[in-house]
């Protein structure tokens, strides 16, 4: 079974799970890092203290974050479909990863941003800082240890959901495993992946953390 | 009031809404504060320092009431007009708070970037405050490799960056060290008598007001109980909250007095006295011995300042010997009983 035509569709998963992966995490941000800056803005202690746009944001994250991925995955098909024209493939699989992560990551971007010294943002605005200026060049840089450490959780989780569309034929290594380990019972296909999946999550995870730890000047 | 007060409070007034209901923080608070001086503002913990500090640069809004800067009704600003005054008014803390994740220069220069300085004139600026403060050598250390007191000389270079009027001090040295306490009061001197910034200072302890304060507020319980000159309060406190400050680290005089009922005397130096051993002298010309329950007293410039309390003697007729030995020798005293305050 070591031929090439394995080789090379271990080769093809591994692709399509890195690009899924990346892929999601990307716009997950573009939607889930402002909607934790709105969040933390708009909270009680916020710098804009706004209730009932943080309750409206709170119940939408929570509702969202409740629905087990397995389960959206296939609510949104339809919504999927509207949007890249399939719903299986790795680029359909991108559309239910960004809806169940962005709310996801808008939480780790709350805690790591509501982690802030208040006094260091209340001196900021002894100095006549502004609103944008508090966010940009106080919370977001003072926080960026931690961002990026909830960065390296959020890719991780995304990767093990994007596994999960293997259910659906999303296409990755996840695909592979249901496909081979499940159906076909071929246990040493499935652990490779098993392998390969538990190798890039280290890596992921271990550039995370180094990255945080040698941009933190918290630590002499 | 006079032209020359650059902050004047009138009737200020700050409720805060809890669960438990509303607290009042501050009751019709009336101060001017004046150009060029050191102002004190002192109280135990809890009785409103920290949010009358915040009032002045509206870091909390007053619930009633004005604050004038300049003549200029604070509480009526809107958003961008309240941040470019505050660019006049800097502010140190207790906890520096300075970004952790800038270096020293670069926590100096971010008064400047945020008003749109340009980076080569704010890295100018902030070279000159870090020489003024004593740190050049640290400008690339991160905060976390610097001292308190070293972190506290870069939030005092921060909040000059922008060349303000007034410089309010939050408990600035209330984390640190005596020794380090006394070179951050000698650098807010410094820069008070160079520069000619209005400096407000808030803390609990007495020792920093006698240090480098001219006048002083003393708040108790939201309101203000007395203010005049540091030297007249010092000497003559009046109302009881003065009173616990004033004496030896704010215990009651009935501590004092309470042994074994003989009464006690604080006794003044106020600088009028030459440093002689005034009460060894008085113990040997009357011949009875007392009691030394407290002294703090320093020589400056061969001046005595500072103050004792002493327990006197049971007998009548004695202790009258030994104030006419006081009065004579012109000291400030007072018979300090358990009734006082």
């Amino acid at each position: 079974m070591w031929d090439k035509s394995v080789f090379d569709m271990l080769v093809v998963g591994m692709g399509e799970t890195l690009y899924m992966t990346l892929v999601s995490t990307l716009f997950a941000y573009a939607i889930g890092l402002p909607l934790g800056i709105v969040l933390v803005m708009c909270a009680k202690d916020g710098i804009h203290p706004c209730t009932w746009l943080y309750k409206t944001l709170d119940i939408i994250v929570n509702i969202v974050r409740s629905i087990p991925f397995l389960i959206l995955l296939i609510a949104v098909m339809p919504f999927t479909r509207q949007v890249v024209g399939t719903t299986i493939g790795p680029t359909a699989t991108i559309v239910p990863l960004v809806l169940a992560s962005a709310p996801f990551i808008a939480r780790l971007v709350e805690s790591s941003m509501v982690e802030v010294d208040k006094g260091v943002i209340e001196a900021a605005q002894s100095m006549g800082a502004s609103s944008g200026q508090i966010i940009f060049k106080v919370m977001l840089p003072e926080a960026k240890p931690s961002l990026i450490v909830g960065s390296a959780i959020a890719v991780t989780t995304i990767l093990s959901y994007s596994a999960m569309a293997g259910i659906c034929g999303g296409g990755g290594l996840g695909d592979i495993a249901i496909r081979y380990g499940y159906y076909r019972y071929q246990t040493n296909i499935m652990m490779l992946t098993l392998v390969l999946l538990v190798v890039v999550v280290q890596i992921f995870q271990e550039v995370g953390f180094r990255a945080a730890t040698r941009g933190d000047r918290r630590k002499s | 009031m006079s032209s020359d007060s650059i902050i004047q409070i009138q009737s200020l007034e700050k409720t805060f809404q809890s669960k438990s209901g509303t607290v009042q923080a501050l009751k019709d608070i009336n101060l001017e504060i004046r150009r060029g001086e050191i102002f004190g503002i002192i109280g135990m913990s809890g009785a409103g320092k920290s949010t009358l500090v915040r009032c002045i640069n509206l870091l909390e809004r007053p619930t009633a009431g004005r604050v004038l800067f300049d003549g200029m009704d604070m509480t009526q600003l809107g958003g961008a007009q309240l941040r470019r005054v505050r660019q006049s008014m800097g502010m140190i803390f207790q906890q520096f708070n300075l970004l952790m994740q800038r270096t020293a220069e670069s926590n100096i220069r971010f008064p400047l970037e945020i008003t749109g300085v340009s980076k080569r004139k704010a890295k100018a600026r902030a070279e000159e405050l870090l020489e003024l403060v004593g740190l050049s050598d640290k400008a690339d250390a991160y905060p976390s490799q610097l001292s308190g007191g070293q972190k506290q000389r870069v939030a005092i270079a921060r909040a000059l960056a922008p060349n303000p009027k007034v410089l309010l001090c939050d408990e600035a040295t209330s984390a640190l060290d005596p020794t380090t306490t006394a070179s951050i009061l000698a650098l807010l001197k410094d820069i008070n008598r160079r520069l000619g910034i209005t400096i407000v200072v808030i803390t609990h302890q007495m020792s920093v007001i006698e240090e480098i304060c001219n006048r002083v507020a003393i708040i108790d319980s939201s309101r203000i109980a007395e203010i005049g000159d540091v030297e007249d309060i010092f000497f003559h406190p009046k109302t009881a909250a003065a009173q616990k400050l004033v004496y030896p680290e704010g215990r009651h005089s009935e501590t004092f007095s309470a042994r074994d009922s003989a009464p006690c005397c604080r006794i003044v130096f106020d600088g009028n006295s030459s440093f002689e051993p005034v009460i060894a002298g008085m113990v040997l010309e009357c011949k009875a011995p007392v009691n030394i329950m407290y002294a703090d007293t320093k020589d400056i410039d061969g001046k005595a300042y500072g103050q004792i309390v002493v327990q006197m003697p049971k007998e009548e007729a004695v202790r009258e010997k030994m104030l006419h030995y006081l009065k004579l020798r012109g000291l400030n005293f007072e018979e300090v009983s358990g009734d006082v305050g």
